[in-house]
């Protein structure tokens, strides 16, 4: 699903180049769920970011779904996002004025889907991670757990075919962390390949593969017995 | 197609909702802009048609003339030498001035100072002014008599006939509310007269008032032995002739005439409507061009409000606009967006502007009425309305490329990163 061949990244601060990414190579196949792992300021996010086509490789090949990723403008980046791919953030990042059915609706309206046909695919989304009882409601009105769900249905709505998750648990307390992690599970034994990024080794050892960041080098890939989010709840 | 998409018009909605306070401030520079100009312009017209409806019963390009004393020894004759207009003149004038193309004499008693006609219906007795006057007149100054009557007429003049047409006050005066006047006789300094009309008074004349009596001008100098003698020239000259020239043409025709200098300011007095009325109309005009640099200044100043406004909002939007590009908004989408969320701010500024500045209007209309100043049905032309309307969709337009432009050079990773 995801091919990346020699992929580097560095930053300006200043007059210095900070090296962020020296050459990484992975290859991720469908139904995967990948845990990205390493220490703060390791480069994960920065990855994510480039297979979420929000920022561009300086050098490096990038195939996803064996079609190139080259030679993005705005536009065309912001239309692959739209149709490839479903982002989970930390912060959650939903529309605090609209409401939780809207929200999830939202990727739907990007792509230009009608009315009542985006409201219809946004309900079920909404009942996939149970709060179709909460679709009026905004996401003030929501717990950081219903939050990070709204966001998992709306990464879903698009029907992407990768979902990018940068710390999904991280502003979560460990049961609520779990909750989701579960439902990341299922959204994944249903066949979606999911990259997560995090730094906690719990959240890690619920994926099915682990891969480790260091210093811009991958040090280790490694596959891992799934822990079940449904043993801890 | 964008614009006309209910979904596009739901995201609209939903960010100047979010922020209400922050949308009725931004709405109320522009609304105040328009609001001013529709007020101002809608004044001036006002001002505009009552003058217009003030001097509608006069030719704008009439003039009047007569005669005083001379200022200036001039011919074997001293200064100070009274001058009398002449029937004779009438002629002489015409033909040396070709512009002219109604000349109607006129003469009256009273008005002026001197004793005015006495007249007495039955018990009733009154003091009028008379005015000897020709059927001419009405094609100067419009005569307008009530349904049933009519104004002096050649038949009257070459007759020499006993009629008169009286004034409004006159006839409430001298009349019971339920007797018609026409055909009545009334007693003019003891002479019998036919009344043939009632004439409903109107202010722009100049002088003269709702209760003057006119009798036919042959009539009025065999009864007031007057000869020859004219009071004054009511003039009109042709639409495409220009009053200031006729009126120093007319006045050195006259001087000549008379045997008075050219040089004497005094002896020939004038006066002229179309002076007059260019002086007032470019009073009007003033004040519509006012109300439209004032208008436009204000309206820009809110315009440019906006604009700040939208530039603040998008700097506090930043990270949901990265949200949403990041879900798969173009940066065109997002820019029409802004650009759309502007246009509808100023628009409904503008409609609401337009609406406050109508009842205003309306306010200042019934305010007016019955006071006695020229303003009549103060209106702004539809035109001006949907070229406001328009200039504001333009603008609204320009100022929103500005924040729209901030809001896509942000790169989505930017505006996302966590802080
Ligand atoms: N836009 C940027 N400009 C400069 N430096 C950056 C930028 N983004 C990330 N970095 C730096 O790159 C390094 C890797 O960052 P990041 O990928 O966010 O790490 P992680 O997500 O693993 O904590 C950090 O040192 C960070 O400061
Ligand atoms: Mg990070």
């Amino acid at each position: 699903m995801i091919e990346i061949k020699d992929l580097h990244k560095s930053y300006k601060i200043g007059k210095n180049l900070l090296h962020v990414l020296k050459g990484i190579n992975i290859n991720i196949e469908e139904g995967e769920l990948v845990a990205i792992m390493g220490s703060s300021g390791s480069g994960k996010s920065t990855l994510l970011n480039i297979l979420g086509m929000l920022d561009v490789a300086d050098k490096g090949s990038y195939m996803l779904d064996n079609f190139p990723i080259k030679d993005l403008d705005e536009t065309k980046a912001a239309k692959y996002r739209n149709k490839f791919l479903g982002f989970i953030f930390q912060s959650f990042n939903l529309i605090n004025y609209k409401t939780a059915l809207e929200n999830v609706a939202l990727p739907l309206y990007y792509q230009k889907v009608g009315r009542a046909e985006r409201t219809e695919k946004a309900m079920q989304y909404l009942a996939k991670v149970g709060l179709e009882d909460w679709s009026s409601h905004l996401p003030s009105e929501l717990s950081g757990g219903q939050k990070q769900r709204i966001a998992i249905a709306r990464a879903l709505a698009a029907q992407p075919k990768v979902l990018l998750a940068d710390e999904p648990t991280g502003a979560l307390d460990s049961t609520t962390s779990y909750e989701v992690m579960q439902l990341i599970q299922d959204i994944n034994d249903e066949g979606k390949t999911i990259l997560v990024v995090t730094h906690e080794d719990d959240i890690a050892q619920m994926c099915k593969r682990i891969v480790l960041l260091k210093d811009g080098v991958i040090i280790d890939d490694k596959k891992v017995n799934q822990v079940r989010a449904s043993d801890h709840v | 197609m964008l614009i006309l998409s209910r979904d596009t018009w739901q995201e609209i909605f939903g960010s100047i909702q979010k922020n209400k306070a922050r949308t009725i401030i931004t709405v109320i520079g522009v609304l105040w802009g328009i609001f001013i100009y529709i007020v101002l312009s809608g004044a001036a017209k006002g001002l505009d048609n009552g003058f217009e409806e003030r001097f509608e019963n006069i030719a704008m390009n009439s003039m009047f003339a007569w005669a005083q004393t001379t200022s200036v020894p001039y011919a074997g004759f001293k200064t100070g030498r009274p001058i009398q207009l002449k029937l004779g003149d009438v002629r002489t004038l015409v033909s040396r001035v070709p512009e002219i193309e109604f000349i109607a004499p006129r003469i009256v008693k009273g008005a002026f100072g001197g004793e005015s006609g006495g007249v007495i219906y039955g018990q009733r007795t009154g003091y009028y002014s008379i005015y000897g006057d020709f059927p001419v007149l009405s094609k100067i100054a419009a005569q307008k008599i009530y349904i049933g009557g009519r104004f002096v007429n050649e038949g009257d003049i070459k007759e020499h006939r006993k009629v008169c047409v009286i004034g409004e006050r006159t006839r409430k005066e001298l009349f019971a509310k339920d007797t018609d006047p026409i055909g009545e006789f009334i007693r003019i300094d003891n002479v019998f007269f036919k009344v043939i009309g009632v004439k409903k008074f109107e202010d722009g004349g100049g002088f003269g008032d709702d209760g003057d009596i006119t009798i036919p001008f042959s009539t009025y100098r065999k009864l007031y032995n007057t000869g020859d003698d004219v009071g004054w020239l009511a003039i009109a000259a042709y639409d495409d002739a220009d009053v200031m020239k006729v009126e120093q043409d007319v006045k050195k025709v006259l001087k000549k005439i008379h045997q008075i200098s050219p040089e004497d300011d005094r002896a020939i007095g004038s006066f002229n409507l179309g002076e007059i009325f260019t002086k007032i109309s470019g009073f009007a005009k003033g004040l519509t061009f006012l109300s439209l640099v004032v208008g436009i200044a204000t309206i820009l100043a809110g315009v440019i409000g906006i604009g700040n406004i939208l530039l603040i909002s998008v700097k506090e939007r930043t990270k949901e606009l990265g949200v949403r590009r990041a879900l798969g908004a173009t940066p065109s989408e997002v820019r029409g967006q802004i650009i759309l969320e502007s246009v509808f701010l100023t628009m409904i500024a503008g409609v609401f502007g337009i609406i406050l500045g109508s009842f205003a209007l309306k306010g200042i209309s019934i305010a007016s009425e019955g006071a006695d100043i020229p303003y009549t049905n103060p209106t702004v032309p539809i035109p001006f309305v949907l070229g406001a309307l328009f200039t504001m969709v333009i603008l609204g337009t320009l100022i929103g490329l500005i924040p729209a432009q901030r809001a896509v050079s942000i790169k989505p990773i930017d505006a996302l990163r966590e802080e």
